[in-house]
């Protein structure tokens, strides 16, 4: 994934009603006009946020003129989502050795108070 | 999905400039501190898997510098180093880091720890703010030089993270 391609996702994740739109469609299939109801937002707004969505490859949108469901495409999320997973168990790492180095802290600390 | 333990780290993403990491220690408020601010202790926790710190710099007062450089199992090797904006024992520390790395732009990011006292245990969060979304997002990537993570779709705590 290039980086241009990642920020596209992030930018189109950034919007607060754009993450529910996608939590609404993760549930399932959803028309443009199901999508809109919880939003009480006209349909041309809803279109709008749709089709950033679809820009960032994060949609796809049925080929039917009149219905045109929308479903969601895990591919770029999964992406961000694994990128942040491994950033996250890397310092994971770094941290079950500072537990180590703290428990040997606390155990000299328990030493040093039992000689005096 | 993973069982988190309160002990387990958390990554979220709070802003598009931000990445922040929450995790617990089983150990007091000083001692936490103590291990995060002296180079003794410093170099024998921070860095990645089957990594060696052959530099360890820390001039820690409010002004003064920092250098790391890991050295990798197969040899290579990458510095970061930065400058602390503030110290406030055995709280917080705001430092500027700086990843040595030309081929990215040598991106720099300001970070601010803090230790929350729960007694005998101690919450830490980490804030890293980043100039610009690319930065971040190229941080982010820098993750994956960790290697092959587990990879599942984690589709609704993602969303959930970013709310």
């Amino acid at each position: 994934m290039t980086q241009d391609v990642l920020s596209t996702t992030f930018a189109a994740l950034a919007d607060p009603t754009r993450r529910a739109i996608l939590a609404r469609l993760a549930g399932g299939e959803a028309t443009v006009s199901e999508l809109a109801e919880p939003f009480e937002m006209s349909l041309p707004a809803v279109s709008k946020h749709l089709k950033v969505l679809e820009r960032a490859g994060l949609i796809a949108r049925g080929r039917e003129a009149q219905w045109r469901p929308c479903r969601i495409e895990a591919g770029p999320l999964k992406q961000v989502s694994e990128w942040v997973e491994r950033y996250r168990s890397c310092w994971e790492e770094s941290f079950t050795r500072l537990d180590a180095v703290l428990a040997e802290m606390k155990e000299k600390e328990k030493q040093n108070a039992r000689t005096k | 999905m993973p069982v988190q333990n309160s002990s387990a780290l958390t990554v979220t993403l709070p802003s598009d400039l931000e990445i922040l990491m929450t995790r617990e220690f089983d150990a007091p408020r000083r001692l936490v501190f103590e291990a995060m601010t002296k180079p003794e202790y410093v170099a024998r926790w921070w860095g990645c898997s089957g990594s060696t710190m052959p530099v360890c710099e820390m001039d820690f007062r409010v002004g003064g510098s920092w250098r790391f450089v890991l050295r990798m199992a197969d040899g290579q090797e990458f510095g970061f180093h930065g400058v602390y904006q503030e110290i406030v024992p055995p709280e917080k520390v705001v430092s500027t880091e700086c990843y040595e790395e030309p081929e990215f732009g040598n991106p720099e990011w300001l970070a601010t720890m803090r230790l929350e006292d729960l007694g005998e245990r101690t919450r830490m969060t980490t804030l890293v703010l980043h100039k610009s979304v690319e930065a971040r997002n190229g941080h982010l990537q820098s993750g994956m030089e960790a290697g092959a993570g587990q990879t599942f779709d984690r589709l609704a705590e993602l969303l959930a993270s970013m709310r």
